[in-house]
């Protein structure tokens, strides 16, 4: 078969075995949100349905398959309808383009692992040349989904805590891609791929040449706040507070369009963990030894643990701030973040004019 | 002939896209279209190659101006257009005419052009290196003079939106 019909088939096992992972992932950064909030505030989580409430995901998805699905008469159908598949397509498409691991060569055909990722004729994996801003892109139409939401559901509260989270997540989206500008700087391209790639090796043979050590400190955390605020998770979650605002812009779904929301907010939590490690944590980069099997496979163990800490990370902060007021929020946003990501790409481009 | 279907494909969808914010009754829905329309116009841009140029379409336009469009429309809460009783003969007659007097002035436009050779995709590749080297060498003025007018912008924004409270 010629070499279209072999990429054809490539990307379609590729993405088939991503999309799976990535909802398992999803599906049980639930059930891990659930128990370690729960330990934290000195209860068990989910403990009854399987072993350590491992089942919990499984309850839940049934349940919401079987809830009634209510469509309240006044709302605006068609965008009331289109509202959550927006958000959850640009939820699940960012992770077509972040690269998981180096080439893996099985029955003849090499393919890196990525979606968007393809072997040259030298057997150099190459991937998109504008990979960071198209996930940038496909942020900012994330906004979308919940603008959208709120104002169909023709209700006060939806549309307050729509207008909220959309006027949030615009703002924030700033700092989060001038955050980014400095690793751009270092790397010279926008190809994540390659990002990835100059940040393999180490210095001094144990420190690891990451982006987070070659100075971009201080970018790597106002990132992780930026997307905080972009995900709409605490403390950043003013629009979808319970106590503040019934339930924000989702108030008005019921089962699976709820659901599709829900997953939608795990899906982006689980991409900006992706894109952070890709970006300032060197990606796959680890001790890789053994048999070819398990020389394919390690990188993608080291990613999937980056990626788990900042889950981690994600949910340990949950349980333990309490949310900011809308005005701090934006304060915080615009008069600090913004001012210190400008400061950031001014020094990085200082210090890497000065050195070249 | 890839170049050729993949054009009508999302030429069409654009168009499409146009045709539907015209005939929507809803400003949401008709700004919903609009951002349909700069999607495949992203698509095209990408098709000749100016791939800097698509995802800069993307998100400057469809991620941020059209963003705006639309909060502007859920604050103002702008309703449905109402539709008057239009004349029958002139939708019967005029629609259809508008349509061939445009492909006969687009015929004889492009009859007096030069060859049209066949496109490949990709053909006026524009990477963002390049892009960057063009707006900060060569239009460099342009490009500060634009920066100053949004500056002005901003300023006037700020001044308008103002709280009262002062005087």
């Amino acid at each position: 078969m010629n070499a279209v019909t072999t990429f054809l088939l490539v990307a379609i096992v590729k993405i088939v075995i991503t999309v799976v992972v990535l909802l398992t992932i999803v599906a049980y950064t639930v059930w891990l949100e659930r128990k370690v909030v729960g330990r934290m505030q000195n209860r068990w989580g989910p403990s009854r349905v399987g072993p350590f409430g491992l089942l919990q995901p499984l309850a839940d998805g049934i349940k919401f398959i079987l809830k009634e699905d209510l469509t309240p008469p006044y709302v605006n159908k068609p965008i009331y309808i289109l509202a959550p598949v927006l958000a959850l397509v640009m939820a699940l498409t960012t992770i077509a383009l972040i690269p998981i691991g180096p080439v893996v060569s099985t029955l003849g055909i090499s393919t890196p692992i990525q979606i968007t990722g393809v072997v040259d004729g030298n057997g150099n994996p190459t991937d998109i040349s504008i990979g960071l801003l198209i996930i940038l892109g496909i942020t900012s139409l994330g906004v979308y989904g919940i603008a959208l939401a709120g104002w169909s559901s023709n209700s006060k509260y939806s549309l307050l805590g729509s207008l909220r989270a959309s006027a949030q997540m615009v703002s924030y989206e700033i700092a989060l891609g001038l955050s980014l500008v400095g690793v751009l700087i270092l790397a010279g391209t926008f190809s994540l791929r390659e990002i990835v790639d100059q940040q393999q090796g180490a210095w001094l043979g144990f420190i690891p040449k990451w982006n987070i050590f070659k100075g971009q400190f201080i970018a790597f955390f106002i990132y992780l706040m930026a997307a905080f605020a972009e995900t709409n998770r605490v403390p950043f979650d003013l629009p979808e507070a319970e106590t503040e605002l019934v339930a924000g812009y989702h108030t008005e779904y019921s089962a699976m369009k709820f659901a599709m929301f829900f997953m939608a907010e795990y899906a982006n939590m689980v991409s900006v963990a992706c894109l952070a490690s890709v970006l300032f944590l060197g990606g796959w980069s680890g001790p890789v030894f053994g048999p070819p099997i398990l020389q394919a496979l390690l990188p993608v163990f080291w990613f999937l643990l980056r990626v788990l800490f900042f889950l981690f990370l994600y949910i340990w902060i949950r349980g333990t701030l309490p949310r900011f007021r809308y005005d701090q929020l934006m304060a915080f946003g615009w008069k600090f973040l913004f001012p210190l990501a400008l400061a950031n790409i001014v020094i990085t481009g200082l210090v890497v004019a000065l050195q070249s | 002939m890839l170049h050729t279907v993949l054009f009508l494909v999302f030429g069409a969808i654009c168009v499409g896209g146009a045709i539907n914010l015209l005939a929507q009754k809803h400003p949401i829905s008709s700004a919903l279209s609009l951002i349909v329309v700069m999607g495949s116009l992203a698509c095209l841009y990408l098709l000749l190659g100016a791939e800097f140029a698509a995802i800069i379409q993307v998100i400057i336009y469809a991620g941020a101006i059209m963003v705006l469009f639309v909060f502007t429309i859920m604050l103002l809460n702008a309703g449905e257009e109402e539709r008057t009783k239009g004349s029958r003969i002139a939708t019967i007659f005029g629609v259809p005419g508008l349509l061939i007097g445009g492909l006969v002035g687009a015929w004889v436009i492009l009859r007096g052009s030069e060859d049209q050779t066949s496109l490949s995709v990709g053909q006026f590749y524009g990477s963002a290196e390049g892009v960057g080297r063009l707006l900060f060498r060569d239009f460099l003025l342009p490009f500060e003079v634009t920066s100053i007018l949004i500056l002005i912008a901003i300023m006037g924004a700020v001044v308008l939106a103002r709280p009262r409270g002062e005087e």
